[in-house]
């Protein structure tokens, strides 16, 4: 009964949105695919059990694809503005007339629209593989939406030490905006993806090879709708990840990091700074597998929540049968910074290895009074006191991100809102 | 300068009344001891002084140069010209020493109607008031009190203090966890800070730390009261008979 009504809403949101054409026949084998898993799963519901924290209703509703806009508004990626080659998403389209060329060193960069009507052999090695890898455990209907259906995004082959790229998304009018990248980190290759502004629906899928290592910085700010991100990230022999993200506000925001250690040595860390006041809603949602041998994981995610914010971390570390010295960290912490806001956390662990370290810890709390007093009583306001004990909180996170420089950015951001925090 | 009149203070949490009327005045430019054997009520006076929450004032008052302390904030008592040293120093995990107290100073200076100080100014200030206290860079860059020795958070207090340059300060068990050196290092900082217009209130357990910081005016608080108030031969009185004795003949 459940599923008729999941498959109904799931067929539903399939309908609104046309079907991709032209499409070279591996792609659209990809997109059946993807159909068939949408269907099988079933749009998501409040009773899921992954969908416990979070109402998934306003991420679910049959939005047809937003109209072109051929009049975008100005740029609005705040502080990372001007940090990597830019490549401007509006609506969910591409405009490369806005864009930074797409080209550099030690990079091949082409659009989704284009690699699934060719025959790009990282496209079709990459494309809904590793959404259809991260549905194993965990039903992801709203990636397997998004690959069934997106046209848009970036293609990126890296094959060296490759300058930053930064996406960033706009969207203008009502409608629903999908966005897919695909990239592959050949061996010992490096590369920086920043994205900033939000889309309805995003998915990033990401392999990295042997000694490979890919940075993930993202913002996500301003007013905006419901929206959903996925990173699925394949890691071999002793490559890294590291993605970032900072959120602040925002109606509804359902990030899901879903990460697979493969290869022996792997090194991944996923790190979330979320800042939100008013009716806001943010979830984390972050699953590991470790699979390879000696692999490290580290997941740290700090809630500064005010208003009726409510912050969720649903946060897993799967290791496999074999996947022995596996060092597999988790950290998530809220500062409530009124009665109002809420903070729910789920750390869950699931380990078939006998020789491994996993911990896992959540904290809530309301800024440290002690603290507090001290610093007014050297003659620092109350609101002084609270953006710095704020800036120190969310600091756990951003010192995370691999680069400097990026990381001040990233600390100008928080700077900025609670500036207009007041 | 300072001027405490007939001050009550209850627990906020809980029925217990802590100060049961305590009046004592502290002159510009004096030195006023306090001390009193554990749980006379000596530390609540210092943190109703800087506006901690968890008090209540059931009667009395406190004046600095005729401004009403008890209805300021925390923050308004300090760039009012109020400082407390804390017996316990509070580790700030993430705020860098510096930034610390360079956000401090400059708030007080913005709550005055002054220009902030600039960034060069700022460290060359810092590093003058630094190598009196034999406080080395290095610690200034760490996290507020963070892994700093009992003897490091002292001194940062006392750091503070020189920076921030009070009118009236208030030291609380500054000499608590304090080895012989340390105490006279800390109690050197005190002193050279000592001046005409300004006023000290030391809260001390023991009579030790009044041999550096010699005091005008040593009262004796017990079960919320002054007890008993004299010279600094009272403090050698405690020293020499302990408070028990003291106690029974004020009694």
């Amino acid at each position: 009964m459940n599923q008729d009504v999941k498959r109904r809403a799931a067929e539903a949101q399939l309908s609104a949105m046309p079907l991709p054409e032209a499409e070279a026949s591996w792609a659209r084998e990809a997109r059946a695919a993807a159909r068939t898993r949408l269907l099988e799963a079933g749009a998501p519901v409040r009773r899921d059990e992954y969908w416990k924290y979070t109402n998934p209703d306003a991420l679910t509703q049959p939005l047809a694809a937003v109209a072109i806009s051929d009049d975008p508004p100005a740029l609005h990626a705040g502080a990372l503005a001007g940090q990597g080659a830019l490549v401007r998403f509006v609506n969910g389209t591409l405009r490369e007339d806005l864009s930074d060329s797409l080209g550099g060193p030690a990079k091949a960069v082409t659009t989704l629209s284009q690699a699934l009507s060719q025959d790009i052999s990282i496209a079709r090695e990459i494309f809904g593989a590793l959404e259809a890898a991260g549905q194993e455990k965990v039903d992801r209907p709203l990636a397997a939406l998004n690959t069934a259906t997106a046209t848009e995004g970036l293609v990126i082959q890296v094959t060296g030490e490759a300058t930053p790229m930064h996406a960033h998304y706009q969207q203008i009018g009502e409608g629903s905006a999908m966005v897919h990248h695909l990239i592959r980190v050949e061996a010992g290759g490096s590369f920086t993806l920043i994205e900033t502004g939000v889309a309805t629906n995003t998915v990033l899928e990401v392999d990295i090879a042997e000694g490979g290592a890919f940075n993930h910085i993202r913002t996500q700010t301003g007013d905006r709708d419901a929206h959903a991100t996925h990173l699925f990230a394949r890691l071999a022999e002793e490559s890294a990840l590291k993605s970032f993200t900072l959120t602040a506000d925002g109606s509804l925001t359902r990030n899901e990091v879903v990460m697979d250690l493969v290869g022996d040595n792997a090194s991944g860390h996923v790190a979330g700074a979320i800042l939100a006041e008013g009716q806001t809603h943010t979830d984390n949602t972050v699953f590991v597998t470790h699979t390879g041998v000696d692999c490290e994981s580290r997941q740290v995610f700090k809630n500064v929540l005010g208003g009726t914010a409510k912050g969720i971390f649903q946060g897993k570390i799967y290791v496999r049968e074999g996947a022995q010295k596996t060092d597999g960290y988790q950290i998530s912490q809220a500062v409530l910074l009124n009665d109002g806001a809420e903070f729910s956390a789920k750390p869950e662990l699931e380990i078939y290895a006998d020789d491994v370290a996993c911990s896992h810890g959540s904290t809530t709390g309301a800024l440290d009074p002690t603290a507090m007093f001290y610093l007014q009583s050297r003659g620092v306001t109350r609101a002084e006191a609270e953006a710095m004990l704020i800036a120190a909180f969310a600091d756990e996170a951003i010192e995370e991100i691999e680069d400097e420089a990026l990381a001040d950015l990233i600390r100008d951001e928080v700077a900025a809102w609670m500036a207009k925090r007041g | 300068m300072l001027k405490i009149d007939n001050l009550s203070v209850k627990l906020e949490e809980e029925d217990k009344q802590i100060l049961k009327g305590v009046s004592l005045e502290v002159p510009a430019g004096k030195v006023h001891a306090i001390m009193g054997p554990n749980g006379s009520g000596k530390s609540t006076l210092s943190y109703v002084l800087a506006g901690r929450d968890g008090y209540e004032v059931t009667s009395g008052s406190a004046d600095l140069d005729g401004e009403d302390l008890l209805e300021l904030e925390p923050e308004e008592r300090a760039a009012a010209g109020l400082f407390l040293a804390f017996q316990y120093p509070v580790e700030i995990p993430g705020v860098g020493n510096m930034t610390f107290l360079r956000t401090a100073l400059n708030a007080q200076r913005k709550a005055r109607g002054d220009d902030e100080i600039s960034a060069p100014n700022f460290l060359k200030l810092i590093r003058e008031k630094a190598k009196s206290l034999n406080i080395d860079m290095e610690m200034l860059k760490r996290p507020v009190n963070v892994g700093f020795s009992g003897g490091e958070k002292k001194r940062n207090e006392i750091l503070q203090m020189a920076l921030l340059e009070p009118r009236m300060c208030v030291l609380d068990e500054t000499d608590s966890g304090l080895d012989v050196d340390a105490m006279k290092l800390v109690s050197d900082g005190v002193n050279a800070l000592r001046n005409e217009g300004r006023g000290f209130l030391v809260i001390t357990h023991y009579q030790r730390l009044l041999d550096h910081i010699k005091p005008d005016v040593v009262h004796i608080l017990a079960d919320g009261r002054v007890v008993a108030s004299g010279g600094p031969e009272l403090a050698l009185k405690v020293e020499n008979e302990g408070y028990s004795d003291i106690l029974k003949s004020v009694a």
